[in-house]
């Protein structure tokens, strides 16, 4: 019984959340009869649904760093930049021919230095993070290219496209990075005090320093952490394309990323932050984009499609909207 | 008609604001006569800001009336107030400054030609009205290219020309030098010999004495009374900001003592050049310093440098006879330092979260984030300290930030008993508390005392310093200028020292 009581207020705070991907996910059912249907194949799981989570990925990860900076009243601008930087450095690497351990390790260690550099700009330099982020995230696109000589290089490496194609335990390897950096980042910030002290910070860095919180310190690693996610989706996009685009790879993700950190409920004023919450805000806007290409309506319904079903959440996530339906409600029945 | 004979061109008649849990305004009465130069005086907190925005139609007032040259009024907003004739200008210029000068003078009101702005007979006209306070420049050009000191006139002409009755001026010299005053005097002087009514707030005293008629003098939101300047002492004046009445509070704590030993802290010539002048400041265990003087005199200034805060460019700082590293608030953390900020609410509380995590925070800032407290030990601690200190909450879940302020102050308290200090800095600790909270955080202080801390509290209420210190502090225009200890310890030779006098 314990362990029930604190699991309810937790539901209970994601109910737009869960509420909106099951109407989603009904809608889907609704224009596409076999949304739902699973089948598996040379031991790797396929199916629509399947697909919602494995296209999602890519934002998934994004998200999981954004949500921290926005916790700490910051955003980040530069992951998709960045993810075409990691992906163009794994191509070159691969081609190079190093192994697949040092590949990996390159592209997560530039990602990590671009999400350093953000986070030095933004903590030590005070540069506002909208600004500071602009900069690599124009900058980011230029260096991906220089890195690939403004070719798209491809690659046959069959150990990086595992990254995407592959699977394990039947479930496809985009879904299982995902999961590994959820966990991750779970740990980094809940199993620590760290989750603590950027949400400290995002509330009111001056009484969080007062305090002996090292701000500088703890907003260089958050940027730092959102630099290495972004890396790892640059990785996967990189390996299902089994190439690396240093104009398209990643280009407004940092925007569905922001998308899904506020769908889950993290306020871009800084604060409460939850990074599960903020993977569900992942997978509804996916899940939207399947939906909107399995009904076979034109892509360009998918953009006004997706803004009202976050106006939806947004609306239903606002105390104030909902003291006025209450009142409404209640004043009804007479 | 005012006993002075003048007649009143602003009369508030028993002006009440109430906001939730306190007494901002409480049956004040304020007159500004036509042709006089009304200093309104308080220390923060006093409610002179609160009655002015009763008077200009910022906020609506719950009791009480406001009558413009006998007529009763009810502005509704700072552009009705202007309507009737009520200006004010505020330290913090309140124009446009990437807009000409011009443009700033006649928004909302530029001359029209065929439906459009006529530029050349606003410039004509911007030319003329700023020529009456001496000031002859191109008026298109944007109004940042021009000092403080000139935006601040301009912000004058514009108010004068809008409403020409009343001047409300908040704080004006706050950012000017001394020559720039003057000229500001020069044109207070010409509207009042005009007819205006002027009323200057300010917490410069010497301006006072220079440039007013008469002298009201607000304090906890009560009128302390009005009176001529000229007939006013400098050390009545203090007095009245500062209230004299002893409580039976102030009684409390017996005897003074006379705390022996080595001091737990020191500070020789510690101080920051354009911050505060270098000090020296001893504080022993089991010792109350008290730290007194007028809003802006450096007592918050003193608390920042000896937390770390700020960084002092000269003198050195000692905690039991050794040399220390103080450059930033973590130094000071690791020094067993604490500071309970006067700003609550923006360098204290961190508004969102629980009181639960607002009193673990520094003691968890001290651990580094790598050894998180666990849960159980967080509510173990936040439930202690609640019970301890008496921490009005339903419970230690909810935010902080829906506390009453003296709830708020005893979470900050409990944040750095948590982190079991030797020298806690406590500035403005009842301000803005209601008196029930007031009475017990000074009891705790007492407590603490009792415990071996050492103390360094900052306080506006004098009586209060009296009760608490063993020693006091005083502090003028950014100066250590006394310290006073035993018999001294009293009300009338720290308000002598403070005015100076």
């Amino acid at each position: 019984m314990t362990g029930m009581a604190p699991a309810f207020p937790a539901i209970r705070k994601a109910l737009p959340q869960i509420g909106a991907l099951a109407v989603v996910l009904l809608a889907n059912w609704l224009v596409f009869p076999g949304f739902f249907d699973i089948r598996l194949q040379d031991g790797r799981l396929f199916g629509s649904v399947v697909d919602v989570f494995v296209r999602g990925a890519p934002v998934a990860l994004l998200a999981l760093g954004m949500t921290l900076v926005i916790a700490t009243k910051g955003i980040d601008l530069s992951v998709g930049a960045v993810m075409a930087i990691a992906g163009a450095v794994a191509a070159s690497m691969t081609n190079a021919g190093h192994g697949l351990p040092l590949t990996i390790l390159a592209a997560i260690g530039v990602g990590l230095v671009c999400g350093l550099w953000n986070g030095m700009l933004v903590a030590l330099l005070r540069i506002q993070p909208i600004v500071a982020t602009l900069i690599l995230m124009v900058a980011g696109r230029g260096i991906a290219q220089l890195i690939t000589e403004g070719q798209i290089i491809t690659f046959v490496d069959p150990a990086l496209i595992f990254l995407a194609g592959g699977s394990f335990l039947s479930i496809p390897m985009p879904v299982v990075l995902v999961i590994l950096m959820f966990v991750l980042t779970l740990l980094l910030v809940r199993a620590t005090a760290l989750g603590l002290m950027i949400e400290a910070i995002g509330v009111n860095l001056l009484s969080s320093a007062y305090s002996g919180v090292n701000t500088k310190v703890v907003l260089i690693a958050v940027y730092g952490w959102a630099g290495i996610c972004a890396a790892v989706a640059g990785l996967v996009v990189a390996a299902d394309i089994h190439g690396a685009d240093a104009n398209n790879a990643g280009l407004w993700l940092e925007l569905d990323a922001i998308l899904a950190s506020v769908i889950g409920g993290t306020s871009l004023l800084g604060g409460r932050f939850n990074i599960t919450l903020a993977l569900l805000g992942a997978l509804i806007i996916q899940a939207m984009n399947t939906g909107i290409l399995l009904s076979g309506f034109r892509p360009e319904f998918n953009l006004v499609v997706k803004a009202l079903v976050v106006l939806a959440v947004l609306l239903f996530q606002s105390p104030q909207l909902m003291g006025m339906l209450r009142v409404t409600f209640r004043r009804a029945p007479k | 008609m005012t006993e002075t004979g003048r007649k009143a061109v602003l009369k508030a008649s028993g002006l009440s604001k109430f906001f939730p849990g306190v007494r901002a305004l409480d049956k004040v009465d304020f007159e500004l006569a036509e042709g006089e130069i009304h200093a309104l005086l308080g220390e923060n907190g006093a409610g002179k800001s609160t009655l002015i925005k009763l008077v200009t139609g910022v906020y609506g007032r719950d009791e009480g009336t406001i009558q413009l040259a006998g007529e009763e009024v009810d502005p509704k907003d700072t552009t009705d107030a202007q309507r009737l004739g009520i200006g004010t200008v505020y330290q913090e210029v309140n124009l446009l400054p990437n807009l000409s000068v011009a443009e700033n003078l006649f928004l909302g009101r530029q001359p029209m030609r065929f439906g459009l702005v006529d530029r050349k007979a606003m410039k004509a006209r911007a030319k003329a009205l700023l020529a009456e306070y001496n000031l002859h420049l191109d008026p298109a050009e944007p109004l940042s290219r021009f000092s403080v000191a000139v935006q601040q006139i301009i912000a004058i002409a514009r108010a004068v020309d809008l409403s020409g009755r009343v001047l409300i001026l908040d704080e004006p010299t706050a950012s000017l030098d001394a020559g720039e005053v003057q000229v500001l005097f020069r044109i207070m002087r010409r509207l009042r010999d005009r007819g205006m009514g002027v009323v200057f707030v300010t917490h410069f005293l010497d301006q006072v004495y220079e440039v007013s008629d008469r002298i009201t003098v607000l304090r906890n939101g009560r009128l302390v009374g009005t009176r001529e300047t000229a007939e006013l002492p400098r050390l009545e004046l203090v007095s009245m900001m500062l209230g004299r009445e002893l409580s039976a509070e102030a009684l409390h704590r017996g005897g003074r003592r006379e705390v022996a030993g080595e001091p737990l802290v020191s500070f020789k010539g510690f101080g920051k050049n354009r911050y505060v002048e270098p000090f020296d400041l001893e504080i022993r265990r089991g010792e109350v310093v008290g730290m007194a003087g007028l809003l802006g005199s450096g007592r918050t200034e003193t608390a920042k440098l000896a937390f770390g805060i700020e960084q002092a460019d000269s003198g050195e700082a000692r905690v039991e006879g050794h040399p220390v590293k103080l450059q930033s608030p973590r130094d000071a953390i690791r020094l067993r330092f604490g500071y309970c900020p006067e700003d609550r609410k923006t360098e204290g509380i961190v508004g969102e979260l629980s009181v639960r995590e607002n009193i673990i925070l520094a003691l968890q800032a001290r651990r580094g984030w790598l050894k998180p407290l666990p849960r159980r030990e967080q509510e173990e601690i936040a439930g202690r300290y609640i019970k301890l200190l008496g921490i009005k909450t339903p419970d230690a879940e909810r935010s902080i930030q829906f506390l009453s302020g003296g709830n708020q102050q005893k979470a900050l308290l409990a944040r750095w008993l948590a982190t079991d200090p030797e020298f806690l800095i406590l500035d403005e600790p009842t301000r803005g508390i209601d008196v029930g909270a007031h009475a017990e955080i000074i009891r705790l202080i007492e407590r603490l005392c009792d415990d071996g801390l050492a103390l360094l509290v900052i306080s506006s209420e004098i009586e209060e310093i009296v009760s608490y210190s063993d020693r006091v502090v005083v502090l003028r225009d950014r100066r250590h200028v006394g310290s006073l200890s035993g018999d001294e310890v009293a009300m009338e030779p720290i308000m002598q020292t403070i005015a100076g006098a």
